[in-house]
């Protein structure tokens, strides 16, 4: 029996929690749960935030109510239950690991007593499930990594680190968004823009799709970076394999 | 033409009612902080209610007019003076080119709230003028205001139709060192505390840090006992979320807060509250009362009705409307023609 739990969250948001571990499986029903609302309009549900396990629905109490909407949305809920989910979209994110743009690769690759194409090897053989975005805009939550690459943050952090860089941190992966300052261990980085606020769609990921990356030497980054900054260049996609 | 930025004080932004639609991208709603005075700002000056408008934090603004336009203020009443005049509050005024607005600290509240009628001249991020100083989103180039700025008028006027009649009863706020009540939901995360905690939060008084910020209220208090600690797996945060961090003393999540975070909540301030807890300097005390959540919308929705019915009050003002004071009580009267 699948069921889930409705957290009050003042009178103005509730949360749909799926489960309290962080599985795959939560992943696909909160975006089942997070597609099934848009396409029911229910009015006024303003909208909607996925996390690991939950999904948080803001809504306007003086068009609908707490009762009513939670009756909604147990509807819509049991509506996914014992349902295919929809595949996945898989994102393909070009990285390039030249020592410039991954000042850590080399430590990581002895940290681990591997080779420096060992580690890129590992980290850009996997798909990796975005499960939510926040901390940051754009910032994505990456599950997947390979635990041979589990690797501390930095003991102290830099206090610039330049937007599209990928690193490792402790058991996960991930990418920033911007710049900032940062404790991660760097390997890399992508000349994709993962949140650019003047486009419509303003983060390039969403939650439940995955990203691949892809290994790409500096020329390449650079034509790259040149097709982004115009406008020009369209992500590579394809559907997740079940 | 616009306004120019003599002094900015502590902490001057523009702000709309927040940049709704990104939370799930991590983008940070931000807006203003007391969102009651600065639809009455708004509404004042014949603005759509979402107008952008400037927030004043503790007074200590002067700005130079360098075009005739029509304002409101509301929120905090930080003592203002046009040129050497004392100005009014909750009332529509105009104001002609080269006058200068300064406002004196704060003595009461914490946001003064300064509305101009067609509006500030400010681009539309995502769908909204509010800034989100953090991330440097929105407003005047991501950033607060500072001397020298200019904000250009996007339709000034000279006056507004019945003007004087555009006035609303004054608000009173809360100083430092008052106790205030606040309502509160408990949840979502209210099971990761014992009993205990639970109770301190209701029974004992928590007075605002001066840690506390557009994005967070710091608390300062008796640490609520959590039942294994106040992790949580990371989740979705609503505005008035109050968040419980290892040390056990609260925060509670205000309009600059981040769209998801990693400690547990323990329970939601209410949305009417919000606009008086976003009036409570620091040293304010508060005591926490429990509600409940159709109470919470019944509020909420009757405040919709009030601010509905000031709308089309002024939608619908003729010359045959009138301020009328009776035993000591002010009340506004509209003749209507009758058979």
């Amino acid at each position: 029996m699948d069921t889930c739990r409705y957290l009050l969250v003042g009178d103005s948001a509730v949360t749909v929690e799926f489960s309290r571990e962080i599985l795959p499986e939560t992943s696909q029903k909160i975006r089942a749960l997070k597609e099934q609302i848009a396409s029911a309009r229910i009015s006024g549900v303003l909208e909607t935030v996925p996390a690991y396990c939950s999904l948080l629905v803001h809504y306007d109490p003086t068009v609908i109510q707490y009762g009513q909407l939670v009756e909604q949305l147990k509807k819509l809920q049991t509506g996914i239950v014992g349902k295919a989910f929809p595949p996945s979209v898989v994102m393909e994110l070009p990285v390039c690991y030249d020592e410039r743009f991954g000042p850590d690769l080399e430590y990581v690759a002895r940290y681990h007593g591997i080779t420096r194409e060992e580690v890129i090897s590992l980290h850009s053989s996997q798909d990796y499930l975005v499960y939510m975005l926040g901390f940051i805009a754009g910032f994505p939550y990456l599950g997947g990594m390979d635990e041979r690459l589990a690797t501390p943050r930095l003991e102290t952090p830099r206090l610039c680190i330049e937007g599209g860089s990928v690193g490792i941190a402790g058991k996960q992966t991930g990418i920033y968004p911007v710049s900032s300052p940062g404790g991660w261990r760097l390997i890399g980085r992508t000349p994709l823009k993962l949140y650019d606020p003047t486009q419509e769609k303003i983060a390039l990921l969403d939650a439940g799709c995955y990203i691949h990356f892809r290994p790409v030497e500096l020329e390449e980054y650079r034509a790259i970076q040149r097709q982004v900054e115009e406008n020009r260049y369209t992500c590579k996609t394809w559907l997740k394999e079940v | 033409m616009g306004i120019l930025i003599q002094t900015p004080g502590v902490l001057t932004t523009v702000q709309d009612l927040g940049r709704m639609g990104h939370q799930a991208c991590g983008v940070s709603p931000s807006g203003a902080m007391d969102q009651k005075s600065t639809r009455l700002a708004n509404i004042l000056v014949g603005n759509r209610e979402n107008e952008g408008v400037l927030e004043v934090t503790l007074g200590g603004t002067s700005i130079v007019f360098r075009r005739s336009n029509v304002i409101a203020i509301c929120g905090a009443p930080a003592p203002a003076v046009l040129d050497r005049q004392p100005v009014p509050f909750y009332k529509a005024l105009s104001v002609q080119a080269g006058q200068t607005l300064s406002f004196q600290y704060a003595p009461q509240g914490m946001r003064t709230y300064i509305a101009f009628a067609g509006g500030l001249d400010i681009p539309l991020v995502m769908g909204s003028r509010s800034t989100h100083l953090k991330s440097g989103i929105g407003g005047f180039h991501g950033r607060k205001l500072q001397q020298g700025d200019y904000i250009g008028f996007r339709s000034p006027r000279a006056y507004l139709p019945h003007q004087e009649l555009r006035r609303v009863e004054e608000e009173h706020f809360p100083r430092s060192g008052e106790t205030v009540s606040i309502r509160l939901l408990l949840g979502p995360q209210e099971d990761a505390f014992t009993k205990l905690g639970q109770g301190t939060l209701f029974e004992s008084l928590y007075e605002i840090s001066q840690n506390s910020d557009r994005m967070g209220y710091r608390l300062i208090g008796q640490p609520i006992e959590s039942k294994n600690g106040s992790d949580i797996i990371t989740d979705g945060i609503a505005l008035g979320s109050v968040q419980i961090p290892p040390s056990g003393l609260p925060i509670i999540m205000m309009a600059d807060r981040q769209t998801t975070g990693g400690y547990a909540k323990i329970a939601t301030v209410i949305t009417q509250d919000i606009s008086l807890l976003a009036q409570c300097p620091p040293g304010v005390k508060l005591r926490f009362v429990q509600c409940d959540v159709e109470t919470a919308q019944a509020l909420r929705i009757a405040g919709r009705r009030n601010i509905e019915a000031l709308i089309r009050r002024f939608q619908h003002m003729t010359g045959s409307s009138y301020w009328v004071q009776v035993n000591g009580k002010t009340y506004f009267v509209t003749l209507e023609a009758g058979t």
